[in-house]
């Protein structure tokens, strides 16, 4: 019988730890596929960040390096420039990792027009550490530190990164996408397939940035979470090319 | 070969390039600049690679990063921006990655002062970013001792995969002296375990990683380390004894230091004082057995330390002898030198006392 679908060759077999109507599980498949088919499994070192996918090196089937919390695209930066251009370097952050403790060395990566790719999920919370506020966090929205919802007299707006980062005349690449339709997974998995393609044709830096769910630590089912995000975080994060050269 | 007039921080650049170093990062800070702008010239010529990078933070992940990808890899900073790094040197030795990082001490705590200093030995010695790790430091005294020593730095960072600091002072990195330079010192081992891309069946998927989060996993990279530890004191610790057969008083003292101790004591040898030194060439391993040896020898009648700072090396030496001998001090807090002139009359004073 012939086979018409198998699991991507740049995932490994270990079961991932990500929770029921999580987002991570989605976007890793994505970026391994992307992988596999551009033919760069062999050529590909992955960074991997501090947050819940602290643990993404047990799971993309490539050289891989953990970096301290938000210090992914500095790590990438020293690996890109010993491997050279034909190498796939990518990072992938959480929006603790990327949008708060980590926003200088993004600013900086992307500032240098550095040649690596950056998948950056945005879920609007602290996922690994227990439901804490982002940055990317929306107002009025409750977490473990803003149980009374985020005030923005307290802690300002929530960032939007991928609007910051187009300013940035390093950028070659930059577009948010979400993971809450088959339409929007098949959308992200085209931006991916274009960030690595301009760090590919050596164009400079390139991030995704992907709007996803974190059920757990909103206190929703996966349905309602996928809701959620289509309601409160779209009209803030609208979706789109910011930067493309 | 010749010898040339260099100064401290390019000749430390040069023999780090000498010994195979083609990957840079680094942020300004004062007195060590020379380096980076020596290798921002250097570099280009010879297919290497500068970065100057956004932070002292970042400029430690970059070495991360090239380390992991199976460079031969440094950086340098001084004293305010070393602190920066101290997150990633942990990171650094707990992924089991070898570097060489240079620090030019100056004067502290806080931004404290421009001026030379050995205010981070502990920092150095006793760990400075978090968990059970250790890092060798070379204390060189001169600049042809920094230039050998970096030479070294990056065989032994490689031998034992770890983080090796060459902890000089402002006066090393400012200082001319005439030097030689070895050249195409550098011998890499081949890095199986390096992140290069990873084609299947040839080696095993190379994971760089400091994390083991469960606690069997933990407890086996940490006696891994410590065992890598005891070796490195076994082999690596260097020392030197200098005058000390029959001295009645002796010195101890690192770095610039120890060289105006031998100043102190050919003063003191005019005037019938034999006093000898016993100078750390590591600090970490600390050479705790001659430090020991050196100052309970039966003539020895009195022991001083020597720093520039309230005293930090003072608890090795004090561990070292463990109760055998009192050791007193002579220092200064923040970036006062001690004059040879100053050594000399606190040994004639001790001796009068």
């Amino acid at each position: 019988m012939a086979v018409v679908f198998k699991k991507t060759e740049a995932l490994t077999d270990t079961v991932m730890h990500y929770c029921p109507g999580c987002g991570h599980g989605i976007v890793h498949r994505l970026v391994a596929e992307v992988i596999e088919e551009m033919g760069l499994q062999e050529k590909t070192v992955g960074v991997a960040p501090v947050g819940c996918a602290v643990f993404a090196y047990r799971y993309f089937n490539v050289d891989i390096q953990e970096a301290a919390h938000g210090r992914a695209p500095a790590v990438a930066t020293g690996a890109k420039r010993v491997l050279g251009p034909d190498s796939l370097v990518f990072t992938y952050q959480g929006d603790g990792d990327l949008a708060s403790i980590g926003t200088a060395e993004i600013v900086q990566a992307a500032h240098r027009g550095e040649k690596i790719s950056v998948i950056f999920i945005n879920n609007a919370i602290y996922g690994m550490t227990g439901g804490q506020m982002a940055p990317t966090t929306l107002l009025g929205q409750k977490t473990t530190t803003s149980p009374y919802g985020r005030d923005k007299e307290l802690c300002g707006s929530p960032i939007r990164m991928s609007e910051l980062l187009a300013t940035i005349e390093g950028s070659a690449y930059i577009e948010r996408t979400a993971v809450n339709s088959t339409a929007n997974i098949i959308k992200t998995k085209k931006a991916i397939q274009k960030a690595f393609g301009a760090q590919v044709n050596r164009k400079g830096f390139s991030l995704v940035e992907v709007l996803s769910t974190c059920p757990t630590n909103w206190g929703k089912s996966p349905v309602e979470s996928m809701d959620w995000l289509e309601e409160a975080m779209l009209p803030y994060y609208p979706l789109g090319v910011y930067k493309e050269v | 070969m010749a010898k040339n007039l260099m100064k401290g921080c390019e000749a430390i650049a040069e023999a780090a390039i000498q010994a195979g170093c083609r990957y840079f990062f680094g942020y300004p800070i004062t007195p060590q600049n020379d380096i980076p702008e020596y290798m921002s010239a250097r570099m280009p010529k010879i297919g290497g690679c500068f970065l100057q990078a956004e932070s002292e933070v970042a400029a430690i992940n970059m070495v991360y990063g090239a380390a992991g990808a199976g460079a031969r890899v440094m950086t340098s900073s001084s004293s305010p921006g070393i602190s920066l790094k101290m997150e990633g040197i942990s990171y650094i030795a707990g992924a089991e990655l070898p570097c060489v990082i240079v620090n030019m001490m100056r004067g502290g705590p806080g931004l404290g002062s421009i001026q030379a200093s050995q205010g981070d030995y502990f920092q150095t010695t006793k760990g400075g970013g978090h968990g059970d790790y250790h890092m060798i430091a070379y204390a060189p005294a001169s600049v042809q001792e920094a230039i050998d020593l970096m030479q070294t730095a990056f065989d032994v960072a490689d031998k034992y995969r770890t983080p090796v600091m060459v902890l000089a002072d402002g006066i090393i990195g400012q200082m001319m002296e005439p030097v030689e330079i070895k050249e195409n010192t550098g011998n890499a081992p081949k890095k199986d375990w390096a992140t290069t891309g990873w084609k299947k069946g040839e080696r095993a998927r190379a994971v760089v990683n400091s994390l083991y989060i469960e606690v069997e996993d933990l407890e086996e990279m940490t006696e891994r380390l410590q065992a890598r530890y005891r070796q490195i004191e076994k082999d690596e610790t260097l020392v030197e004894c200098y005058n000390t057969d029959g001295a009645e008083f002796i010195l101890c003292a690192y770095g610039t230091v120890a060289r105006i101790c031998k100043t102190a004591i050919a003063q003191l040898q005019k005037q019938g004082v034999k006093a000898g030194l016993v100078r750390p060439i590591t600090v970490w391993p600390f050479p705790a057995k001659a430090v020991h040896d050196a100052m309970c020898a039966p003539g020895v009648k009195m022991a001083l330390c020597v720093e520039i700072s309230a005293g930090q090396m003072i608890e090795d030496v004090r561990l070292a002898v463990n109760g055998e001998r009192e050791i007193a001090f002579l220092g200064h807090a923040g970036s006062r030198v001690p004059t040879a002139e100053e050594i000399a009359e606190k040994v004639l004073a001790m001796r009068g006392a």
